[in-house]
């Protein structure tokens, strides 16, 4: 392996050519009690490796932002973390992830109770097509849970978190799919958080949404913010910067830099990273 | 002009015709509007046809210059024809439909306009319905009871025929339906106890003390049997001696005097003093006959309830069948095989099924359904059937084998169907469930089956549409030209799968094709036709209503 470090503009050149360089992680970043712990991990989509070596500890009940170009791998990363991936065939994996000390790609961890411990939330929202009650508990009724008194505790203390509980206490049992859009995304965003899941992984949630709605989302992240552990991709550098504590960044299935966010996008150790989030290249 | 700038590629000022597609929007909505002009024309002479033909149709006296008479309805017109060589042509002639088979032994009757001395509107000319040999045209002339005259003069008798016809009908009809019901009730029983015989010496032996005993109570029930009959004889016997006599005396076209008995008249009726309201009345009971009644004079008269009965039930039963198959089979391919050469295989394999002809499903469903898995019950739970009087009950054709075997006939579309249903759900949805920690059947039955059900429910219209209005290997496996006995009644176990039934699209080809009398047949064809094509449309509409609903619920998506 032929580690680079040099001048700035050389590790972007030698990512480029197929070399690997070293991540710059701060140490604020090693400071924080970790939820869930990416270990030289390796993912290869048939012969075309999407992700290079990462390593990156994700804090306990912190949000992490995941910035990078389009096509850098950061849907790929998001769900090698639930496993979502294991769907694609041709995916083959090195390394391994760890949730709270659980190592992910043990054999003989069980991918559907792996799965029960995260949520995740789409890019675009996709809300199951029942009643709005029934989108929220959805996981708890698949563990069996038929309990009235607790499914409606659920559905309201989850659509509360979400923000939506005011716009949709009305009309619970009708139909998800004759919501807004980001009525929608939050919706997922409320069956997400109903099973209290240990990591919350959002995909640029509110890529589909016009920038009202954006802003109900990004106000709810900030409340998630302290109980909840999210880990976030996102392609809009102001939403990384207002909503996250920290934030990484990502080129060609490598981890770049990866600090605090007011240190990322003010003093970044990096001058790639600098460029990418003042918008001058990405 | 361009010529400043020679870098530049300079495009022609005006776009073709062929940019603008102008010819392609001829064909395409010519080729529309032949497919539609085509459609509606065949529906529109079906409902014309099919609607009209239980509306009054006036009768005319027609004298021809022979001197003969005619009384009766046109029923066709046709132009001069020209004499060729070959063909003796005809000046222009009409076709009467004369009601005068018993004097002159034909129905319809051509006549030249050019013969035609005088026409008349008799005010009291009658057609009188009888229960076989036919309609009879002609003018009351008295009514009869045995030798005593009871009335005389059109409209005296016709008061005292519409005073009398009803009382007689009813009798008449009640000691049919002993004939019919109670007598075969007796004899269901009596073979029974047969069966018990046969199965107690298939069971203990020849000579068994079961067997024994068994004939001993074959031996009571006939006894008893015999007295039921008896009593039977004596109440038809009862009802058909206050019938007795009665008659009605009508002048047919011809001149000739015929004499009908009053209890084999199913209804008469003047056409030319109808009104309005009359000949509404008129039209309706007569529907009600056609969708209530059994059919008469093979198949040519009457109605046709069994036929309704058949398609409908045999229809829905092939539904049963094919929904969960076809679905499953789908479920499986498109879920779990995965995607390799076997699957193409299967996939190419299906979609050849659809084109199989049907009469070859026909033929799979006598050889393998009757004939090998019936055969196979029979001998399992029927042998006493099949040893006494070498009847099969499941070994032949039946509903069940003929719902079978359409099942397996539609089941194609059904797969290809709900594959496509299927794969139009987004992944998405099912990622997001999986996410949610659902499994993978979890995931089909709570995402994926109920967002891909509107498209099922249209492989299931198509199917039900193609099964509907399937004949060929239906004539195979168990329809027949007169079932009366449906397939569900008052005898235990109720439900008679393995019965023979009838179906309106067999109807059809018999009364339209194989009947003796065609010409009189034609109408009740078209007439038979409306009811299938409504029938099916009905059941496409119900499926139709069911699927907007689902889709309502389930895949509308907004922004
Ligand atoms: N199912 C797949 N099969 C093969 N290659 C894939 C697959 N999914 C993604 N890739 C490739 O992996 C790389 C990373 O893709 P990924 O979707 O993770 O990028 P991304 O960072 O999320 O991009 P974007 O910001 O546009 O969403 C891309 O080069 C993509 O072409
Ligand atoms: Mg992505």
């Amino acid at each position: 392996m032929n580690a680079v470090d040099g001048m700035p503009e050389d590790r972007l050149l030698a990512v480029a050519a197929g070399r690997d360089v070293n991540a710059e992680v701060h140490d604020t970043v090693i400071q924080e009690p970790p939820v869930l712990e990416i270990d030289r991990f390796n993912l290869w989509y048939g012969a075309k490796q999407a992700l290079h070596r990462i390593t990156m500890p994700i804090p306990l009940n912190k949000v992490t932002a995941l910035v990078g170009p389009s096509g850098c791998g950061k849907s790929t990363l998001l769900r090698s973390v639930n496993r979502l991936n294991d769907l694609v065939q041709s995916v083959r994996i090195t390394g391994d992830m760890r949730l709270n000390g659980d190592s992910i790609y043990d054999p003989r961890m069980d991918v559907i109770e792996l799965r029960k411990r995260m949520g995740m939330v789409f890019q675009k929202p996709n809300p199951f097509p029942m009643s709005i009650y029934e989108n929220v508990v959805y996981s708890l009724r698949i563990d069996g849970e038929n309990n009235r008194g607790v499914l409606d505790e659920v559905c309201e203390r989850s659509l509360r978190g979400s923000a939506l509980w005011d716009e949709v206490k009305d009309r619970l049992h009708e139909s998800a799919l004759g919501m807004s859009g980001g009525q929608q995304q939050r919706l997922c965003i409320a069956r997400a958080i109903a099973a209290e899941p240990e990591v919350l992984l959002l995909d640029e949630p509110c890529s589909a949404l016009d920038p009202i709605a954006t802003g109900k989302i990004e106000d709810l992240i900030q409340e998630l913010r302290g109980q909840y552990s999210v880990l976030m991709v996102t392609h809009n550098m102001q939403q990384a910067s207002r909503s996250s504590d920290y934030t990484a960044f990502m080129y060609l299935g490598r981890l770049i830099e990866y600090g605090a966010t007011t240190d990322i996008f003010t003093k970044p150790m990096l001058r790639e990273t600098e460029a990418y989030v003042t918008g001058r290249f990405g | 002009m361009n010529s400043e700038r020679p870098g530049r590629r300079v495009r022609s000022g005006h776009a073709t015709l062929t940019a603008y597609g102008e010819p392609w929007i001829w064909l395409t909505g010519a080729s529309l509007v032949t497919a539609i002009a085509m459609i509606v024309g065949l529906l529109a002479v079906i409902v014309a046809r099919g609607a009209t033909t239980f509306w009054p149709v006036p009768l005319e006296q027609v004298r021809v210059a022979d001197g003969r008479g005619v009384l009766g309805e046109v029923a066709e017109r046709e132009p001069a024809v020209a004499e060729t060589t070959g063909s003796s042509g005809h000046g222009a002639r009409r076709l009467i439909r004369t009601g005068d088979f018993d004097a002159t032994g034909n129905h319809y009757e051509w006549i030249d306009d050019d013969a035609i001395v005088e026409t008349l509107r008799p005010e009291w000319a009658t057609v009188v319905e009888r229960s076989e040999g036919g309609r009879l045209h002609g003018v009351p002339k008295r009514l009869l009871h045995g030798e005593e005259v009871v009335a005389e003069g059109a409209a005296d008798v016709w008061t005292a025929f519409i005073a009398q016809h009803p009382a007689i009908r009813r009798r008449e009809r009640q000691a049919q339906r002993i004939d019919k019901h109670d007598r075969g009730e007796l004899q269901r029983r009596l073979r029974a106890a047969r069966l018990e015989v046969v199965e107690a010496s298939l069971a203990h032996g020849r000579d068994s003390r079961q067997v024994e005993e068994a004939e001993a109570r074959e031996r009571s029930l006939a006894h008893d049997i015999g007295d039921k009959e008896r009593a039977l004889d004596a109440a038809t016997a009862r009802l058909r001696d206050e019938n007795a006599g009665w008659a009605i005396e009508v002048e047919t076209g011809s001149g000739a005097i015929v004499a009908v008995p009053l209890a084999s008249v199913v209804r008469g009726w003047q056409p030319n003093r109808l009104s309005l309201a009359g000949s509404i009345g008129l039209y309706l009971s007569r529907w009600g006959e056609f969708l209530s009644d059994d059919p008469r004079e093979a198949n040519s008269a009457g109605g046709v309830f069994p036929a309704i009965w058949g398609t409908v039930v045999m229809t829905l039963i092939m539904a049963l069948f094919v929904a969960p198959f076809g679905v499953l089979a789908a479920l499986y391919l498109r879920e779990y095989a995965g995607s390799g050469p076997v699957t193409t295989a299967v996939r190419i394999a299906i979609n050849n099924l659809a084109g199989v002809p049907s009469i070859v499903y026909g033929a799979f469903g006598l050889g393998f359904f009757c004939y090998v898995l019936g055969a196979g019950i029979d001998d399992v739970f029927f042998k006493a059937s099949l040893l006494a009087d070498g009847q099969p009950t499941f070994g032949t054709g039946g509903l069940l084998w003929a719902s079978l075997t359409l099942a397996l006939l539609t089941l194609p579309v059904v797969i290809v169907a709900t594959e496509e249903a299927l794969s139009a759900v987004p992944n998405s949805m099912r990622e997001g469930s999986y996410a949610c920690g659902a499994g993978k059947w979890q995931t089909i039955r709570r995402i994926v089956l109920p967002r891909a059900l509107p498209g099922i429910m249209t492989g299931l219209i198509l199917a039900m549409a193609r099964g509907a209005g399937e004949v060929a290997p239906l004539m195979l496996v168990g329809v027949k030209k007169v079932a009366l006995d449906l397939p569900f009644d008052g005898t235990f176990p109720f439900i008679h799968p393995e019965r023979e039934f009838m179906h309106l699209a067999y109807l059809i080809y018999d009364v339209g094709f194989q009947s003796p009398n065609s010409q009189a047949a034609r109408p009740m064809v078209y007439t038979i036709t409306f009811l299938l094509v409504a029938i099916i449309a009905l059941l496409n509409v119900a499926a139709i209503w069911l699927r907007s609903r689902l889709r309502r619920r389930f895949v509308s998506q907004q922004f």
